[in-house]
């Protein structure tokens, strides 16, 4: 174990098509914002860590050295993270190592994404070799629609009940983002809006599936002796995990998701949770679709396997339920998609310090963030806590 | 309504020649020649499809091949009606995970024929567990679409 690391501080940019800025301006943006909340000067940071999704997005492969101005970074060391989806939350992770380690006493960490600059589609496909995936992973909606499939197969839940369970869930989410002014859609749906919306990838619906947002979000990481310095309200790291499994997509199940099991128990463990469902009080999952976000539930020990429909619909996971998951509407609603895990963190943090506004769960004082990347292979979780 | 400044269009055109190693070399010469190839793992004893060097799981080299059924089970699949960017075809697609016979992990590819070409249709038709076995192109170039489909097996 490494010495206390506390987030003191995010700043997230304002979501959705931003032509209205370059991408170095949305960054700084972000930047600006953090230090503006916490009133820390750039000067003090030892370090900064910055990360995209893949860097082909935007077509520009050292997205860290482009942005080392905006960054406050010349004069400092920098280091550049990426892993496809769950970047943000190894953004976070790669912050909490520096400060963890007694190398760094405050440390820069950014995330960002512009993806309406290009093509994101196309850019999905350079996940992927061509030997064999290029040709069948063409985006990430096949994917998703294939492992829901064998998660509903292999626990025999009936298909209406996974739609309900799933139409449910982003009615709630697009009313909860508008409850957080930096998400992108917010949308008063109704079912039958969303049961009978275009077909993406069956049986994935378009309101199952998260938007292409540009955005970023910068977080600030101290040690326990800068935090007690800065006397700010500080969110604490209680825990980290993360976890990967074999590249191939048809090499392992999907159902019972190793990576995603391991990545919570790993970060529990260090926690020193038992039962996450009663000991958690707000849970940031990463859910760039519906279905998956009900998987998750079931990997986390949120609940059993097989269980999490009926749960939804009963609400343990809604905003007045036993464990509000995704209040702040989550990637469903906002994906830009290397700041997506690190704004899971920033949210999550946000909650266990009191300080998410309208959309703050009361009392919250442990929450899980959590980021998935590649085709279904690595999951990232980090839990923070108010003290 | 925010203002919208200009935008800079810009193509990236990257050539590249990726060397496909002795491995991959030889399961296209096997698709060329109408046979799927995978390797036994001596260790775990799953036979891995498309063949490999080594085994993800126990890190075995594996340098034998063998011929693998050109019939299996549907694990799942995923229906999209839209053409895209590096798309195998024209539309439908209908991608899925196979467990071809004998083996012990997913091979990826597509379904099709047997009028597999609305959602309504592919609903009726394809279920977990489902018999499809694969249908070749004429033209074998030793690359991964050598296999048109897998179709249900009547
Ligand atoms: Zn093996």
């Amino acid at each position: 174990m490494g010495r206390p690391v506390a987030i003191v501080g995010s700043g997230q940019t304002r979501h959705g098509r931003r032509f209205d800025v370059s991408y170095p301006e949305l960054v700084k943006e972000a930047v600006d914002a953090v230090f503006e909340n916490t009133g820390i000067s750039p000067q003090d940071i030892d370090g900064v860590v910055s990360g995209t999704m893949p860097s082909m997005m935007e077509g520009v492969a050292l997205t860290h050295f482009y942005f080392a101005d905006v960054l406050r970074s010349v004069g400092k060391p920098i280091l550049k993270t990426e892993t496809c989806g769950s970047t943000g939350v190894s953004l976070a992770i790669t912050g909490y190592y520096w400060i963890a380690s007694g190398l760094a006493d405050l440390v820069l960490v950014v995330g960002s994404e512009k993806m309406n600059e290009g093509d994101s589609q196309a850019t999905m496909t350079t996940v992927v070799e061509p030997f064999y995936q290029r040709y069948f992973i063409a985006g990430a909606p096949g994917v998703f629609s294939m492992q829901c499939q064998e998660w509903s197969n292999r626990f025999g839940i009936p298909e209406d009940k996974v739609r309900e369970a799933a139409t449910r869930i982003t009615i709630d989410h697009h009313n909860d983002a508008f409850d957080n002014p930096y998400a992108h859609i917010k949308k008063r749906l109704t079912p039958d809006e969303v049961n009978n919306a275009r077909i993406i990838t069956y049986p994935i619906r378009l309101w199952d599936v998260c938007p292409n947002s540009d955005g970023a979000c910068a977080m600030l990481f101290a040690s326990e002796k800068m935090a007690k310095k800065l006397g700010l309200k500080s969110a604490w790291v209680k825990g980290v995990g993360y976890s990967g499994e074999e590249y191939w997509f048809g090499d392992s199940e999907k159902a019972i998701w190793q990576c995603a099991i391991d990545a919570a128990r790993q970060a529990y463990d260090m926690a020193g949770i038992k039962n996450p469902r009663k000991e958690l009080d707000v849970a940031e999952v990463y859910n760039p679709f519906t279905y998956q976000e009900m998987l998750y539930y079931e990997c986390f020990g949120f609940c059993g396997f097989g269980e999490a429909c009926d749960l939804v619909l009963q609400g343990v996971f809604s905003r007045e339920g036993e464990l509000p998951c995704d209040p702040s509407g989550g990637t469903l609603c906002t994906n830009p998609i290397g700041a997506t895990g690190l704004n899971r963190v920033a949210e999550a943090a946000l909650q266990v310090t009191g300080q998410a506004g309208a959309h703050q769960i009361p009392g919250a004082k442990l929450g899980l963030a959590h980021a998935m990347g590649g085709v279904d292979q690595f999951n990232g979780v980090m839990i923070l806590g108010s003290e | 309504m925010q203002k919208d400044y200009n935008t800079l269009e810009n193509i990236i055109r990257l050539p590249h020649k990726y060397a496909a190693g002795p491995i991959f070399t030889r399961f296209y010469d096997g698709l060329r020649a109408g046979k799927i190839l995978g390797s036994t793992c001596p260790n775990c004893k799953k036979v891995l499809v498309p063949a490999r060097s080594f085994c993800p799981q126990c890190h075995a080299n594996l340098d034998e091949f063998v011929e693998v059924a050109q019939e299996g089970e549907v694990v799942s699949w995923a229906y999209s009606d839209k053409e895209f960017f590096g798309s195998p075809g024209k539309p439908p697609f209908i991608t899925a995970l196979i467990r071809l016979d004998g083996t012990g992990c997913n091979f990826l590819h597509l379904l099709g024929g047997d009028g597999l070409n609305t959602l309504e249709n592919v609903q009726a038709k394809v279920k977990k567990g489902t018999r499809v076995k694969v249908v070749w192109n004429e033209d074998k170039i030793g690359r991964m679409l050598d296999i048109k489909y897998f179709e249900p097996v009547s």
